[in-house]
């Protein structure tokens, strides 16, 4: 990274590490506070997902036996859709007055502005699942036959993973035609390995039958080399004329 | 170059006919499945085909996001549309082979799974072009195709661990071939490998050829207020004189 | 044209998105501390010059070079304007240069608060900036783009949609900023606005560059 001259100017020599930490909060603040002042988005967002998990209820018979088999499943189809909605939106403030040339014109590095969006959908996501799983616990009688604290792992797990590459292809479907059907078509499929961790795992914790160590490495191993993927590349995307 | 052209395509129409005869005529019956098992000739081989060219999008890339080159844009792109044709060929003939012999249409087991995704992968990867505009796409789909390449292994993998826990038939099944049908599949392969390279030529040649006609079109609009510069139109390359950074 | 000491040099830019050629070959120097207009009719490649100088975009051939280096390696030293405010809507003035400074490694408010001085607004205005008038909004912009005092302004097409007389205070405003020894390029197809401000008037038709005058002659040339 090159060290530009200039003249004066006070407090332009931060060591590279501190000031993408600094800009990855000041961005991620900025984004949560103005997530708070304008709620409507925000309670948009948690109505549509308590209409998911209605619907998701009435489609599958909750009452069932079986429906502890299939309550895994069920769950994390919901919390993906939900997540899409939260998904789209994730640099529409930014596409208004064409924000996103201000942040590329400065010397921030794109990665911390990519790692402050990930973070706050993370936050966004997790709350929409705050909503929605207590309303399927409470539709199927979910009770867990397995260790039921492997769930958090799984969960913080399985939302980052849908997350990252969530975010990253909402910033590529931002240079697309139908940018918000965009997003899922590219997402997907992607996301079909992270999709089988968390639902095969949820399972194997509700029905009790098999272990869901394997899927929380798969997870994790997931999460990793998406993370590393996303923080590389968001450059090449971000400056995508 | 261009003189090779037709060569191959006579030479790909005859190593076609020649792999039909070897498969439905000269390679031998199976013993449990009957001539059904000949569909075996088709679906391995587009396989590995579509294996290849995707790794060729790769590659190409890769190259590309280093090196920002058109013509290898070109040849990524074109390799992802054969790749997926080919790649089709597969979830067809797999279904296909796998009603008569398991009495199932389809099975969730590793390698048909893993290539569905593969296939999702790459249509995305197509829509991707489509919708984006014509300057951005190429970088964008390249990333794509990085991200693609990542989740294979993890989608393999999952699936097969998957698949222990919770077994299905698998279609295509295990166990050894017989060495006069593994010389058929080879034959087979061979040929398609001609086809898909037949095809990637053609189409890289047009895609080629498409964009010489938009530089072309570019100059002209731009141009046609100048005065005295019907020289320039004539030769588009001379014109645009591309010195590279 | 030559000037004593070139700041900013592009030599044989050409940019082409797919189907259109914007750029030619623009092969052009601006000196250091200069007022730069440059003119031209829509389409002519003005903005697509300015995007490529300020490194928001890459050209298909050619070179550009700011103070020695690549537009995105001198990027501390340029502030861009353009027609969008590249402002949030949402916050206040200060809030979005307080953001923004981060984004410069710059912690504190006091260069926010200069920076909106000298555009004549209020700093401590809680007012978000989507409901100031377009001539509030376009000196807020520029606020931002003086933020981290850079030697050099580039600004697309700042007058659209401005009244006059905010427009004849803003080309005030950049001749201060002018004579305090900034670089200045600004595109705009309203040339006379400039007349007795800019030193330099580049006209630009079709992708190049035709005609660099001292002085804008009287109905400008074509």
């Amino acid at each position: 990274m090159h060290k530009p001259s200039f003249t004066g100017g006070d407090a332009m020599s931060l060591p590279s590490s501190t000031t993408r930490g600094t800009i990855t909060r000041a961005t991620l603040t900025k984004d949560l506070r103005l997530e708070w002042r304008s709620k409507d988005a925000l309670n948009s967002m948690l109505f549509f997902s308590l209409l998911v998990v209605v619907i998701f209820s009435f489609s599958f018979d909750p009452l069932a036996e079986e429906s502890r088999r299939i309550a895994g499943g069920l769950v994390w189809v919901a919390i993906l859709f939900a997540a899409v909605v939260a998904l789209n939106q994730t640099w529409a403030r930014e596409l208004r007055n064409q924000v996103l040339d201000a942040y590329r014109v400065s010397p921030a590095p794109p990665n911390a502005l990519f790692m402050a969006k990930a973070l706050g959908n993370f936050f966004l996501v997790s709350l929409l699942e705050a909503l929605m799983t207590p309303l399927f616990i409470i539709f199927y009688n979910l009770r867990a036959l397995g260790p039921a604290w492997q769930l958090i792992p799984i969960g913080l797990l399985g939302t980052w993973a849908l997350v990252v590459n969530g975010t990253f292809f909402a910033a590529i479907s931002l240079r697309t035609r139908s940018r918000e059907l965009m997003l899922p078509l590219l997402l997907f499929p992607i996301s079909i390995p992270a999709v089988l961790g968390m639902v095969a795992g949820t399972t194997a914790i509700l029905t009790g039958e098999n272990s869901a160590h394997f899927w929380i490495v798969l997870l994790l191993t997931y999460d990793v080399v998406f993370t590393t993927a996303c923080l590389a590349l968001f450059e090449k995307v971000l400056e995508a004329e | 170059m261009k003189r090779l052209f037709p060569i191959l395509a006579v030479l790909t129409a005859l190593m076609l006919v020649y792999a039909v005869y070897q498969a439905l005529v000269v390679a031998p019956t199976e013993r449990t499945m009957g001539d059904v098992q000949r569909i075996f000739y088709y679906h391995v081989p587009s396989a590995w085909t579509a294996f290849l060219l995707f790794l060729v999008n790769l590659v190409a890339s890769v190259v590309y996001l280093v090196k920002r080159n058109p013509k290898v844009d070109a040849l990524a792109m074109v390799s992802a549309e054969v790749g997926v044709v080919f790649c089709t060929v597969v979830l067809v003939t797999g279904p296909i082979w796998a009603r008569p012999v398991w009495g199932i249409w389809w099975t969730w087991d590793v390698r048909l799974t893993s290539t569905l995704v593969l296939w999702l992968i790459y249509v995305s990867y197509l829509l991707l072009r489509r919708f984006s505009d014509s300057a951005q796409a190429p970088a964008l789909a390249a990333v794509l195709a990085i991200f693609g390449a990542l989740d294979i292994p993890l989608v393999y993998f999952s699936i097969w661990f998957f698949r222990t826990q919770h077994p299905q038939p698998v279609i295509g099944g295990g166990g050894s071939i017989d060495p006069r049908m593994w010389r058929v599949l080879l034959i087979n392969w061979m040929a398609f490998l001609c086809f898909a390279l037949l095809m990637c030529w053609s189409r890289y040649r047009l895609e080629t050829m498409r964009r010489e006609v938009e530089e072309a079109q570019a100059l002209e609009s731009l141009l046609g207020d100048d005065r005295g510069s019907s020289a320039e139109i004539r030769n588009p390359k001379v014109a645009l004189n591309r010195s590279g950074p | 044209m030559t000037d004593a000491s070139p700041i900013i040099t592009a030599t044989n830019v050409i940019k082409q998105f797919g189907r259109f050629a914007a750029l030619r070959g623009v092969t052009i120097e601006f000196g250091a501390g200069k007022f730069h207009a440059i003119l031209g009719d829509n389409g002519a490649g003005k903005t697509t010059l300015l995007r490529i100088i300020a490194g928001l975009a890459r050209p298909t051939g050619g070179h550009v070079s700011i103070l020695g280096m690549s537009p995105r390696d001198a990027c501390r030293e340029i502030g861009y304007m353009a027609h969008p405010s590249l402002l949030y809507d949402e916050m206040s003035g200060m809030e979005n240069l307080r953001y923004f400074a981060r984004l410069y490694g710059i912690d504190d408010d006091k260069h926010g608060d200069r920076a909106i001085r000298m555009v004549a607004l209020d700093p401590t205005l809680s007012r978000p900036v989507g409901q100031y008038s377009q001539g509030m909004r376009q000196r807020m912009s520029l606020a931002r783009a003086i933020l981290h005092d850079p030697k050099i302004l580039l600004l697309d097409e700042p007058f659209s949609n401005v009244d006059a007389q905010s427009a004849r205070e803003m080309v005030t405003l950049l001749t201060r900023m002018r004579d305090a020894g900034k670089t200045i390029l600004l595109v705009t197809h309203q040339a006379s606005l400039l007349e007795g401000a800019a030193s330099k008037f580049v006209w630009m038709r079709a992708g190049q560059v035709v005609e660099c005058t001292n002085r804008l002659s009287p109905g400008g040339t074509r």
